[in-house]
């Protein structure tokens, strides 16, 4: 299933191109795994959609790639954004991709501006900083972000304190921070748990229409899969820090290939179906950074476990879609191992 | 369109002088550093001659305050001493922040090994015993003005760097740190933008709520007679000698401790204001 949004003649160069990613937590001599051999494709205009678990690693991918994980980590295979190289990347280098070329927008607006400079300061800021515009440019196109972000009477709201906007206002105004620069690549870390389902709705459309604008590629991270579906091209499903499985977005939901992923969308309430009494869920819990157990991540989990499952991790492969599992029959058993 | 910094200290300044009780502190205190300012010159007793014809007189027209044990006039040296006090307030109260934000600010900053190290010299320089040591201080330099500010100012600033490590190490840990780091902004602009006025606010409460804990720091010094020297007078010094006289004559004693307490009444009152207009989530 091609996406609908992206030209055609872009859509199968990658602009993110990211190889064996993996990044551990060192401190002292204990050593915690947070990402293992990532390998995805960013392709121009897409929408990638990376769901998981909390703890799955899916926000510290997107930090990874801004060189901002915490301190001790160690981030080792290879990201390149259109050919340059972001792992072990020069400081310099990495302070002219933020925000210039990769924008990451927040999970939570009201703490990821800044209470103490008014909305305009802070877009200002950026664009100076980064495009080197003169201020009254800079408060021009500032105007105009906010317009492009559809919030109302942009000049106005540009002399606001983040706290005296709403939710779904100041997560419109971290986005046009974010699409200050015209960046290739658009993070979006959980970008509408703050926000109340109408709000969120708004804001969907919005990125939406942002992407057929400005043909952004996006990284859309979240736990709700049922949100992606309005939006994501591809899907990538994370557990315990490996990607799982990958496949565009219908295809997935439609036919799953990794009982996680079946286990997930099971768990979604579904429109045309009764509500049970009780949603389902995948009992057990993910297991904790750091105690990898030998074989498959997931297999403490997994209703279709096999012996060979505990020995060692399943490799990707492709089935259609890129999967990590060895039961290759997993797709047609998906009812009966989650009933 | 005025989007900057500036505008922060704009609508502070606004903000504060909305509340009616911080506007009658502003009026006061501008008063009472008018009169410290002019009565001295204004009138034709000094602060250190003695009129043996006028000793211990009550308040009357001549002498608004009433005369001391050596017929000086109350009202030029009560002002005098405010302008010892308001003077030794000030200028220790910026040493101490000058050396308290430079300190603290750097160790929360730095962090780790280095932030280790320097709060605990702070720890250490804590635990001194201050008034003892003023009085071996005094014993082997002599009885200086200077040294009431280099004792006082050495000690406050320990309350400032703590604060302001605590803040900065706070920051650090801010969502929009991140957010600014996440959009490549370089660490100058982050420390000037994004460190600066969040810290500024804290700093500038705290300064003034120094300067009223400074003066009655110098007013204790002076109680004790460890302050500023005869015949110079501070506030503290009159209270000293009022105590003395108090149960004859009260005026004395009342009229400087009156004012010693207006004036920290005055400046706690605006440091409190401060917070208040410092902080733009205010209405």
């Amino acid at each position: 299933m091609r996406s609908t949004h992206a030209s055609p003649e872009r859509a199968d160069t990658p602009v993110l191109v990211l190889r064996g990613l993996a990044l551990d937590y060192l401190q002292g001599d204990s050593r915690t795994q947070v990402l293992r051999g990532i390998d995805l494709e960013l392709r121009a205009g897409e929408c990638l959609g990376v769901v998981g678990e909390s703890g799955s690693g899916k926000s510290q991918l997107l930090l990874a790639l801004l060189g901002l994980s915490g301190p001790g980590a160690r981030l080792s295979g290879s990201a390149r954004l259109g050919g340059q190289e972001l792992v072990d990347a020069s400081p310099a280098l990495l302070g002219a991709v933020r925000g210039r070329r990769i924008a990451l927008v927040f999970q939570d607006a009201l703490s990821a501006l800044n209470p103490y400079l008014r909305i305009g300061a802070q877009l200002v800021e950026v664009l100076r900083h980064h495009l080197g515009m003169g201020r009254a440019a800079a408060q021009a196109r500032a105007a105009e972000l906010l317009a492009l972000v559809q919030v109302d009477e942009p000049a106005q709201r540009l002399r606001q304190y983040p706290h005296e906007l709403s939710g779904g206002m100041r997560q419109r105004v971290l986005l046009a921070l974010s699409l200050a620069c015209e960046p290739e690549v658009l993070l979006l870390d959980e970008p509408t748990t703050a926000l109340d389902v109408t709000v969120q709705a708004q804001l969907m459309a919005l990125l939406r229409s942002l992407r057929a604008s400005t043909g952004v590629s996006m990284v859309f991270v979240t736990h709700d899969l049922g949100l992606l579906a309005g939006i994501a091209d591809r899907v990538a499903v994370m557990y315990a820090g490996r990607i799982v499985e990958e496949a565009p977005a219908g295809q997935l939901y439609a036919r799953p290939l990794h009982p996680y992923t079946g286990g997930l969308l099971r768990s979604l309430p579904l429109l045309d179906r009764p509500l049970p009494a009780r949603l389902p869920s995948i009992p057990g819990q993910p297991p904790e950074p750091g105690t990898q157990p030998a074989g498959c991540a997931f297999a403490p989990r997994c209703p279709l476990v096999e012996p060979r499952c505990q020995a060692q991790p399943p490799e990707r492969h492709e089935a259609g879609a890129r999967v990590a599992c060895f039961r290759t029959d997993a797709a047609g058993l998906m009812d009966e191992a989650w009933p | 369109m005025n989007a900057t910094r500036q505008g922060l200290w704009r609508e502070a300044v606004r903000r504060l002088l909305e509340v009616r009780s911080q506007r009658w502190t502003l009026y006061v205190l501008a008063t009472l550093l008018g009169a410290a300012l002019l009565v001295p010159l204004a009138s034709p007793h000094g602060y250190a001659t003695p009129e043996w014809t006028r000793i211990l007189r009550p308040p009357s027209p001549s002498a608004p305050f009433g005369t001391d044990g050596l017929g000086r006039d109350l009202l030029v040296r009560t002002m005098w001493g405010c302008r010892v006090s308001l003077l030794v307030g000030l200028v220790a109260s910026l040493m101490s922040v000058c050396i308290g934000v430079a300190w603290g600010a750097t160790a929360g900053l730095l962090g780790g090994r280095w932030d280790a190290l320097m709060m605990r010299t702070v720890d250490v320089l804590y635990s001194v015993p201050f008034i003892p040591l003023v009085i071996v201080l005094t014993v082997v330099f002599g009885r200086h003005f200077l040294l009431v500010f280099a004792a006082i100012g050495a000690v406050s600033w320990l309350d400032i760097a703590r604060i302001v490590r605590g803040q900065a190490l706070a920051i650090g840990q801010r969502e929009y740190i991140e957010a600014a780091r996440a959009l490549g902004l370089p660490p100058g602009r982050m420390l000037w933008r994004h460190y600066v006025p969040n810290l500024a606010g804290i700093v500038v409460v705290y300064a003034t709520l120094t300067v009223p804990s400074v003066i009655l720091f110098e007013a204790l010094l002076s109680f004790l007679g460890l302050g500023v020297q005869a015949p110079l007078a501070s506030l503290g010094s009159l209270v000293a000698d009022g105590a003395a006289e108090m149960q004859a004559h009260p005026h004395v004693l009342v009229f400087p401790a009156a004012l010693l307490a207006l004036l920290i009444l005055c400046l706690n009152h605006l440091g409190d204001g401060l917070r208040d207009a410092l902080d733009p989530r205010q209405p």
